[in-house]
């Protein structure tokens, strides 16, 4: 069986605290699944070296089948690994629109484009208009960015590294700190992308990561503490001890 | 639920993102004003004396301080030391036209302009990878740094450049062969005004398309640039790559304007000049670069008739009020008051 994404021996100290343990991972096409862990167990690390913004000390990372343990972040982002950021990493002074049609101008590599007028790639707006309405935040797609309601800009979040048309998504805390009216609009998203992209939904959530993930991996102190699918994990003694008995599963 | 909200036409979308690039009616003004001067200050009118050789200097400084726009008003790159590039690019001009004995093709203004546009965008190219890295901090270090180097080889090499004297006896041949530059700077003015108008045109075209977009980004949150998979660094090289040759251009066109290169240009002072004049005219909105330049040479002239030693202090002041309490300078500031006063009708 091929995997969308595989990691062997991953491992990233800083100094003398070893921050991803000996990782080897492997995720299947079209997967729905969570990562998760208590604090500071290393998730952000981890998926910070799969997109190429930190370089492991050591292991390695395919994607597709093909070693990308060296690639830039810019040459894992065109070949399909997009990610959303735990705290929002999005263009302050821009509109939705121009945002998204950014990000689809770089997908089809016509973001180098200086002479003709932003707008030009009809194909393009239309694609970007689409998305922003798929996510439920077109009637906002010329308003300021940094201005928008903190769950539209999350939204935002997840449209910017949609519009890749990735293979893989990362979900860094999705829904983290958004207030409980605009939440369902996030879930439903979430739960609405296309079997096609593999996800991967890095969570603290626990009523977040049953709903959606099908298989789950927990991470402690950098290590892959246990792997299984959702029952699996939910039922498993260990994991109750280490992560979920710190947390009230049965809240809300 | 559904998620799908009504909105306004999606055509409609497009059609707005385009008309960001459509010429503004105070842009035609602007223009139409620079051309205006000429006939006003171009000895046409009896009692008026002739300042073109002075507005053909502010042109110059105003491109200088638009070069410096491209990089720090779009792409976010803090700099000290794009006079570097200007002096380059004046000395190129300079050197050029004095060894080809005003003939062609050596002293060709137009093949002055290319080679300084080169020499200057050369070593834009070269010092770009120097910013790419680090802080503001750093950057500010950085480019000063490429600048008081340039500047003290200048200074040295005297076998080439005159050292402190400069270069005197810069003769350019007439323009395209027909204009020759005259005393009274109808010509380097008109000159002046043309080269002006093609760089803004271009740098005006940039900021408008999808490459000056992805510069915004950059310059908003390179990290998310870098994560939807925009070039980063090499948007950056191409940005300060273009501005420095646009530097050399408008250091050129003092060099042949005022047929002479000098220390001067290529000073430190030049590169706080216009840092100074694009800051004080609003940054990102291309015009800051050129109104500043007219308000900070008027302001000059205006300050220092009535207290010629303390106009610094005056431009200071100015400037310190314009920075704590206008975001974008001088057009910010009219564009706050235009808003305030267009949006007085109109309903929320």
């Amino acid at each position: 069986m091929t995997y969308v994404l595989e990691t062997r021996s991953l491992c990233k100290s800083f100094g003398g605290i070893i921050a991803t343990d000996n990782v080897s991972f492997n995720l299947p096409a079209g997967a729905r699944h969570a990562l998760i862990g208590p604090n500071g167990a290393g998730k952000t690390t981890f998926v910070n070296q799969l997109t190429g913004v930190l370089d492991p000390t050591s292991g390695q990372i395919l994607f597709g089948g093909e070693d990308i343990t060296n690639w830039t972040v810019r040459r894992r982002a065109t070949a399909g690994i997009a990610r959303t950021f735990q705290i929002n990493q999005l263009f302050a002074d821009l509109t939705p629109l121009e945002s998204v049609v950014l990000a689809i101008s770089e997908r089809e590599d016509a973001g180098g484009q200086w002479f003709k007028p932003l707008g030009a790639r009809e194909d393009i707006v239309v694609e970007a208009c689409e998305l922003l309405d798929t996510l439920g935040i077109g009637d906002v797609r010329e308003a300021r960015v940094g201005a928008l309601p903190y769950g539209k800009q999350r939204l935002l979040e997840i449209a910017l590294a949609l519009a890749a048309k990735p293979k893989l998504l990362l979900l860094d805390e999705p829904a983290a700190g958004v207030p409980e009216s605009e939440r369902e609009q996030i879930l439903n998203v979430v739960a609405r992308l296309p079997e096609s992209v593999a996800l991967v939904l890095i969570e603290h959530d626990m009523h977040l990561v049953f709903r959606f993930a099908k298989t789950i991996s927990v991470l402690v102190n950098g290590a892959l503490f246990c792997e299984g699918t959702a029952d699996e994990i939910a039922r498993d003694p260990r994991v109750r001890q280490v992560y979920l008995g710190e947390e009230d599963v049965g809240h809300g | 639920m559904s998620m799908t909200q009504p909105t306004k036409p999606v055509n409609d979308a497009g059609a707005r993102l385009l008309s960001g690039a459509r010429w503004r009616w105070y842009e035609v003004l602007f223009w139409v004003a620079a051309i205006a001067l000429f006939f006003v200050f171009g000895d046409f009118i009896p009692g008026i004396p002739t300042r073109l050789m002075l507005l053909s200097e502010i042109i110059s400084l105003g491109l200088l301080a638009l070069s410096i726009d491209l990089v720090l008003g779009y792409a976010g790159i803090v700099t000290l030391g794009q006079g570097a590039f200007f002096g380059l690019g004046a000395y190129v001009a300079g050197l050029m036209a004095k060894n080809g004995m005003g003939a062609f093709p050596l002293s060709d203004p137009l093949l002055g302009l290319l080679a300084a546009a080169a020499v200057s965008g050369a070593a834009g190219f070269v010092t770009s990878f120097l910013v790419l890295r680090g802080s503001d901090l750093t950057r500010l270090m950085v480019t000063l740094g490429v600048a008081l180097i340039l500047a003290e080889l200048a200074n040295q090499m005297r076998w080439l450049t005159g050292g402190a004297d400069g270069l005197q006896g810069v003769m350019s041949s007439p323009i395209l062969g027909i204009w020759d530059f005259d005393l009274w700077g109808h010509t380097a003015y008109v000159y002046s005004l043309v080269v002006l108008f093609v760089c803004f045109w271009l740098s005006r075209r940039i900021v408008h398309s999808t490459f000056g977009l992805s510069l915004k980004a950059i310059k908003g949150n390179a990290l998310r640039a870098r994560a939807i998979g925009v070039p980063v660094n090499a948007r950056l090289v191409a940005i300060y790559t273009l501005a420095a040759a646009i530097a050399g251009i408008a250091g050129a066109l003092l060099a042949q304007t005022t047929q002479s290169a000098s220390p001067d240009m290529i000073a430190f002072h030049r590169s706080a000049d216009a840092l100074l004049i694009l800051v004080f005219g609003g940054a990102g909105y291309l015009y800051g670069g050129l109104i500043g330049a007219v308000l900070f040479r008027v302001m000059q002239d205006v300050i220092g008739n009535i207290t010629l030693q303390y106009w610094q202090f005056w431009l200071g002041l100015v400037l310190v009020l314009l920075v704590l309490f206008v975001r974008g300078g001088v057009i910010g500031l009219m564009e706050g008051w235009w808003n305030r006063l267009t949006r007085k009708g109109d309903a929320p």
